[in-house]
């Protein structure tokens, strides 16, 4: 059983051939590199992805900060993600790094600022 | 004008990566005074609403998210004390024939906290990014309803300000902003329809077809374009209809698409009416200057980088271009402090053409500058040529040559119009090239027939 997938670790996009024989062998071709052999692995058993996203801040020169999680999170859960992420607010001044959500949804990953954002 | 201790050495016009890079290797040169004149409130450009990742994978080895890639140059910039005027914008450089002589420019900008003012500047470099194509550059019939906007406009105001556009969301093109656009504004909940693309094939990158569509179950039809926008004071629909090889629109594959937003992603063009106006020349095909190895326009002391040179694709080109300009820059301000403003008749340089020949479009440098007489070249000794390819082609050999000669090749398994590719060229093999010429002109007809310029060319092999 054979499908091809875009691996999207790199802006390259390399074209991969996955199967998966009946002894749950999996065999990835057409990666220029390891991490694409990763992906392709990840991807048949457990797709994950970066959640990018703002969040909002009180108190701040501008509403929002730019977010991301810190680690991968289920790909089928980003939605989910999302509505915690949408009901958040953090008070100004937030600091890149910060944490903003902690254990998203359970997932081990945090919502963490991406750039700074002083006090009004 | 003057050449004196109160000019900066180094005047970079725009504060985003690439003005930021110029900045930081222009100090790093040895230019003392360097100002960044950036129109927004803060320095960091387009990259400042890029909130996604994918950057940084080249230069710093991370991938970073666009703030985060950003920052760093903010950062490398204050680090070095280098000054940044935000709210700066600027309007006109060397009006009324004031500077651009030997001693450096003078450029005019409004400054919210300092009004109009006026900066001397021995070395200039233009980093003005560029802005998108609109509904009216593409003529796109119907009504002016709300509704209708391009795909960074709809980013700034999701990003930024914390606006949606709408909710249901019809995107034309598909460009790596409209697909990026497409996931963003599906993770804030509104319903995007489709994807549209005039051309065959997806503009975008294949990562983003994935991550950004096929991952939201979004759908993307190929040759079809907006036909008709509807709507009274607010968007209600689009029609979408199917083109031909031709681009035409095909008579009854017509279809309303109800929606109440259209985010258009069709272009990039280069942001060049400031210098322009001053007398730097444009390429018509990149819509940027003409800049020689060094990143140097046609007016001396004036660079530019970045978008506004030609479109990229990756900010880490953007970065390594905008470090050269600023660090040729540096050297040509240090120089003529050194010379007291006095120009330079010792360095006559011949100027040898670039070409786009078979299979490329658009070539940046245009010309490369080599010092009269054959001697050492100037820059680096090396040229990086960076252009595109027309179409995908495959099993490549890229080439560059001069005088019926190959100077430069290599090889390639795949090539695509939407990845910027480079050739390094050495100057070595012009500078032997033009001994045996006269100095006086540009590598003229003196041989006869023989091409005098430098041709870069995509030639499929015939091998396997």
């Amino acid at each position: 059983m054979t499908q091809s997938m875009t691996c999207i670790v790199c802006p390259m996009g390399c074209q991969l051939s996955v199967s998966k024989d009946e002894g749950g062998n999996i065999t990835v071709t057409g990666n220029t590199c390891p991490r694409g052999d990763k992906y392709a692995r990840k991807e048949l058993t457990c797709p994950t992805r970066t959640l990018t996203c703002t969040v909002k801040v009180t108190g701040g020169v501008r509403p929002l900060v730019a977010a991301k999680s810190n680690k991968e999170v289920p790909k089928e859960r980003l939605l989910d993600c999302m509505s915690i992420v949408r009901r958040a607010a953090v008070q100004a001044p937030v600091k890149q790094g910060d944490v903003l959500a902690a254990d998203i949804l359970g997932t081990g990953a945090d919502v963490i600022a991406t750039e700074d954002v002083s006090s009004a | 004008m003057t050449n004196n201790a109160d000019m900066y050495d180094v005047a970079v016009v725009g504060g985003g990566p690439a003005g930021l890079a110029a900045a930081v290797s222009a100090h790093d040169a040895g230019a003392k005074r360097v100002v960044v004149l950036e129109r927004d409130v803060r320095a960091g450009g387009i990259l400042l609403q890029c909130i996604h990742n994918g950057f940084g994978l080249h230069h710093f080895g991370e991938e970073l998210t666009g703030p985060e890639y950003a920052l760093r140059f903010v950062k490398q910039a204050e680090e070095r004390g280098i000054e940044v005027k935000t709210s700066t914008m600027v309007v006109s450089m060397d009006e009324g024939g004031k500077g651009g002589k030997d001693g450096g420019h003078i450029i005019t900008a409004m400054s919210a906290s300092e009004g109009l003012i006026e900066i001397a500047a021995r070395a200039v470099v233009f980093s003005t990014g560029c802005r998108e194509r609109t509904r009216g550059a593409l003529m796109i019939a119907g009504t002016r309803p709300a509704g209708v906007l391009t795909a960074g406009a709809a980013q700034h105001f999701v990003n930024i300000d914390g606006y949606l556009p709408g909710r249901k969301i019809v995107i034309l093109g598909s460009g790596d902003i409209g697909l990026i656009m497409a996931r963003r504004l599906t993770l804030e909940g509104c319903e995007v329809k489709l994807v549209c693309e005039v051309m065959p094939r997806a503009a975008g990158l294949a990562r983003n077809m994935t991550q950004c569509l096929e991952n939201f179950n979004i759908p993307l039809l190929l040759s079809t374009t907006v036909i008709k926008i509807h709507g009274d004071s607010r968007v209600t629909g689009v029609t979408i209809a199917k083109v031909d090889e031709k681009l035409r629109p095909i008579a009854g594959t017509e279809e309303y698409i109800e929606c109440d937003t259209l985010l258009l992603s069709v272009g990039l063009i280069p942001e060049n009416e400031v210098c322009a106006a001053s007398g730097v020349a444009l390429d018509a095909r990149t819509k940027g200057p003409l800049v020689n190895q060094c990143m140097e326009t046609v007016v001396k002391g004036v660079f530019a980088c970045g978008n506004a040179v030609h479109v990229h694709d990756l900010v880490d080109f953007v970065t390594e271009e905008s470090l050269l300009a600023g660090k040729c820059a540096a050297e040509y301000a240090l120089s003529l402090s050194a010379s007291k403003g006095a120009a330079n008749e010792k360095n006559k340089t011949v100027s040898v053409h670039v070409e786009a020949g078979e299979g490329v479009n658009a070539i940046v440098p245009q010309r490369l500058d080599i010092a009269a007489g054959g001697n050492i070249p100037q820059g680096e000794g090396k040229a990086r040529i960076m252009f595109r390819a027309l179409d995908i082609f495959r099993n490549v050999t890229i080439k560059a040559s001069f005088g019926g000669a190959v100077i430069a090749q290599r090889r390639a398994a795949v090539v695509r119009p939407g990845e910027m590719q480079t050739l390094e060229v050495p100057l070595e093999a012009l500078s032997k090239g033009m001994a045996g010429e006269s100095s006086a002109d540009g590598g003229g007809a003196a041989n006869g027939g023989v091409q005098t310029g430098v041709t870069i060319s995509i030639e499929t092999r015939g091998d396997k």
